[in-house]
């Protein structure tokens, strides 16, 4: 259960999420890695050379900060000290309490990074360059994949969680064996 | 580099090209049919395997191609002005070409040579010579472009240029034409003793490869047509041809032919390395050039130099001795172990091989047979190694494979001969269209030859083209040498008269090619890392327009407040730092190239309004989708107006 508590730690070391974009022109794909407190290139300069090619179609730029920045790795270092002061103090049950917060809070996360990415790729700027419509006559739409690839104008964007997403994912399946293990370690003793 | 995100996908590309690799090798060896055109023939997106860095001659530049394909990438400009480029036209690279004779806009660049770090070809410069107006310039290989170029004072046809040592401890500029040392006002006919022969050595900063004349070895006057330097071990050796050692200076055709035997000349440039540190030279009061481009602040200077440290050969003793060698001779060329010592006697029927062992052992035994002006000359029975015989009429140039074999160009019978060091017999022969000057092979020239291809460059074409009016281009010619014969496989026509050329495997050089320059490190005068600076400012009737350009807008773009009469400076900051996203920029009337500003570069131009007037500028290099829109207007208004200064971007 300590490992399953500090394994979301190296979410400050290894990126969630990334978003690349893939274009004949880009020989090397322009890339951005989304960590917990900050947006970082892939290759120097992607983030600036992505807000210029956007620019075109009137995205905004992507900010240097967003509050989630702040508030995600505060979640964080609060749910480690619960998952640490459960680990040494509690039993099992509250394992599973644990294990049912950290979904709840991981999935609160990824709705948010769903709006956000909804949001980057749909308020655009009504002076736009170059407008786009969908068939059906309304506005086009450029955000990137919630998960997986998909093709947007010249681009073929991916967008896949990274080692950070999978400590994080493998913290909270940890709490939950050792949930099982607490409980079949009780049982055995009883 | 692509990131492949499994790592099956990047063991499966190595299985590939070692796949590759293999298949390659079997096709080399004992095809006995081959195919020319499969063998230059390099896939589009692929990158060819060398590089080679061909001289212009008198178009004064250096081109690079690419090998087997021959495909042009770039004319780098570097001793004449490029409008395309804005070399020597914008404010930041005129110092570049600036001389102790003012500016000169133009040379006839002869001799590429790579820098070596223990005798192997390093990749980090070139460096070639200006012959006309005696010039080094040295070529910085991360940028590929011309970062440095020192005057060489008391030379005239700075020919038996631009060769390097082992460990680029020197670049070596000697002069075709003797002159009065220090210039003066003479009778041309005292030629004979009076005139001076410099040998310029200049020294090579390992850590940032800043050129400094260490000193000039004054040789009689004798024209010194080629050099190169020893290797191995006669590394702290240089040898340079000499021909007119008859000292004649009217109709040297006929006057300078007589002697049976010109020379060699041997400088043991350590031994003299050692004179200067301790003390020994004479300072001689000087006027020389020294130009810098900084790469920071993206700004050449220039500086006089006043001062050259300068050498009498027989104040060194040991150090300088001739070696009698047939008949004018032309390339003087140093084998891979650095044991022969090639002179093409260009109007001898023999190649003369001199031994550097022999040579040593006759040095040792003070043999001589007489001296010139007080310079011994040793036997040429004593140092010669061997003759190859009747190879051909005319030999100009010897490169070598690194197996034993050398390749000579014969001018007169236009042919490529190949022989064998050591037994001096003919392998193969093949014609070249047409008369040959000189060949290269990568890193030839060097302890380590790439002994794939020849590249034979020719001084008249005739009939090999389609015709375009008298002027026809010049061209080079490919062979394939992997095989015991020579094999044409490729003409490509060349920028200008290629001299000499100097190839290297392109792996060693395009890992470190810079994309683009770092704005953050952007530190020109009148440069600007952020759209906050951007602004206009007048000084009398100077005025300075602080401009930034990104896709796809000029900031500012509209500019009021200029008058007649005014000297305006565009200093123009490409904010791009993406990779191939220049951006060019010229103004209608301006009396002076465009710029082409790289990602973080700034470039300057001035332009002086004639006529009141709102005259536009725009990008002249096809930027992005929106590059039609990237323009702008400068409001000029008569020269009593008293319109302020305003400047703007969008409503
Ligand atoms: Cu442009």
């Amino acid at each position: 259960m300590v490992l399953a508590a500090l394994l979301p730690l190296l979410l400050f070391v290894f990126p969630l999420w990334k978003i690349t974009l893939e274009a004949p022109q880009y020989p090397t794909p322009l890339g951005m890695y989304i960590y917990i407190n900050d947006f970082a290139d892939a290759n120097p300069h992607d983030i600036k050379n992505i807000n210029l090619m956007n620019h075109y179609v009137g995205m905004k730029y992507i900010p240097d900060a967003i509050p989630e920045f702040k508030i995600f790795p505060i979640g964080i270092i609060i749910t480690t000290v619960i998952g640490l002061i459960i680990a040494l103090k509690a039993n099992h049950k509250w394992f599973l309490y644990w294990f049912i917060m950290m979904v709840m809070v991981s999935t609160a996360g990824l709705i948010d990074f769903y709006i956000w990415e909804h949001d980057y790729g749909h308020d655009l700027d009504p002076k736009a360059i170059m407008k786009f419509t969908n068939p059906d006559g309304s506005v086009m739409g450029f955000q990137p994949p919630f998960f997986g690839s998909k093709d947007i104008l010249n681009f073929t964007a991916h967008s896949y969680p990274q080692l950070g997403a999978y400590c994080l994912g493998g913290g909270i399946a940890l709490g939950l064996v050792a949930y099982f293990f607490g409980k079949k370690e009780k049982t055995l003793k009883a | 580099m692509r990131k492949f995100k499994n790592p099956m996908l990047v063991l499966f590309g190595l299985a590939l090209v070692f796949t590759s690799c293999g298949d390659q090798k079997k096709g080399n060896s004992g095809a006995l049919t081959s195919n020319a055109a499969e063998k230059v023939y390099v896939a589009p997106g692929e990158h060819d395997e060398f590089y080679a860095f061909v001289s212009g001659g008198f178009s004064g530049q250096m081109s690079v191609y690419g090998l087997p394909s021959g495909r042009l990438f770039k004319v780098i400009p570097v001793f004449s002005q490029d409008a395309e480029k804005a070399w020597g036209y914008n404010e930041e690279t005129k110092p570049m070409l600036n001389t102790s004779f003012g500016f000169v806009p133009w040379d006839d660049s002869h001799h590429p040579d790579i820098s070596q770090t223990n005798g192997e070809l390093d990749g980090r410069y070139v460096f070639i010579n200006g012959n006309n107006t005696p010039r080094i310039a040295k070529i910085d290989l991360t940028v590929f472009e011309t970062t440095e170029i020192i005057e060489i004072p008391n030379s005239a046809g700075n020919h038996s240029s631009s060769f390097v040592t082992e460990n680029t401890e020197y670049v070596v500029a000697g002069t075709r034409f003797s002159v009065p040392v220090p210039q003066r006002d003479m009778p041309i006919n005292e030629y004979k003793g009076n005139f001076k022969g410099a040998l310029t050595f200049i020294s090579v900063d390992p850590e940032d490869g800043g050129m400094d004349i260490k000193f000039q070895l004054m040789m009689p006057g004798f024209d010194y047509d080629l050099s190169h330097p020893g290797r191995g071990k006669s590394h702290g050796w240089f040898f340079f041809t000499t021909y007119n050692s008859e000292e004649a200076s009217t109709l040297l055709e006929v006057n300078a032919s007589q002697n049976d035997k010109d020379f060699i000349a041997a400088v043991n440039w350590k031994k003299i390395e050692e004179y200067v540190n301790n003390g020994g030279g004479t300072k001689m009061p000087s006027n020389y050039a020294h130009n810098v481009y900084n790469e920071e602040t993206h700004t050449a200077t220039s500086t006089m130099k006043k001062e050259v440290l300068v050498v009498n050969p027989t104040d060194v003793p040991g150090a300088v001795f001739f070696l009698p060698t047939p008949k004018s001779p032309h390339g003087c060329d140093v084998d891979p172990s650095g044991e022969y010592i090639v002179g093409n006697g260009k109007l001898s029927a023999d190649l003369t091989v001199h031994s550097f062992t022999k040579m040593l052992d006759a040095i040792e035994g003070k043999k001589y047979d007489g001296d010139a002006y007080g310079i011994p000359i040793l036997k040429f029975e004593d140092v010669l190694a061997g003759t190859v015989s009747q190879p051909g009429l005319g030999p100009l140039h010897t490169e070598f494979d690194g197996q034993g074999n050398a390749y000579t160009t014969f001018f007169i019978s236009s042919e490529v001969v190949k022989w064998k060091l050591g037994t001096w017999e003919v392998v193969d022969r093949q014609p070249c269209f047409y008369s040959v000057g000189h060949l290269m092979i990568p890193g030839g020239n060097s302890r380590k030859p790439f002994g794939k291809y020849v590249l034979a460059m020719n001084k008249i074409t005739k009939d090999r083209y389609l015709p375009t009016g008298p002027e026809v281009t010049q061209s080079a010619q490919l062979y394939d040498i992997s095989g015991e014969k020579m094999e044409l496989l490729l003409d490509f026509p060349t920028v200008g008269e290629p001299h000499y050329a100097a190839g290297i495997a392109a792996d060693i050089v395009k890992a470190r090619s810079k994309k683009i320059f770092d704005l953050k490190e952007n530190k020109h005068e009148y440069g600007i890392t952020s759209d906050a600076d951007v602004r206009v400012e007048r000084n009398g009737k100077e005025v300075h327009i602080y401009m930034s350009m990104i896709r796809s807008h000029f900031n500012p773009d509209n500019i009021e407040g200029i008058k007649v009469g005014d000297k305006v400076y565009f200093h123009v900051t490409n904010m791009e730092q993406d990779y191939d996203v220049p951006h060019g920029v010229s103004i209608i009337g301006a009396n002076t190239s465009e710029l082409l500003i790289m990602p973080g570069q700034t470039e300057t131009f001035v332009w002086e309004p004639k006529q009141p007037g709102v005259w536009p500028f725009y990008c002249t290099d096809f930027c992005s989708a929106l590059h039609q829109e990237m323009q702008g207007y400068v409001r000029v208004s008569p020269a009593n107006s008293n319109i302020d200064l305003s400047w703007s971007l969008g409503d």
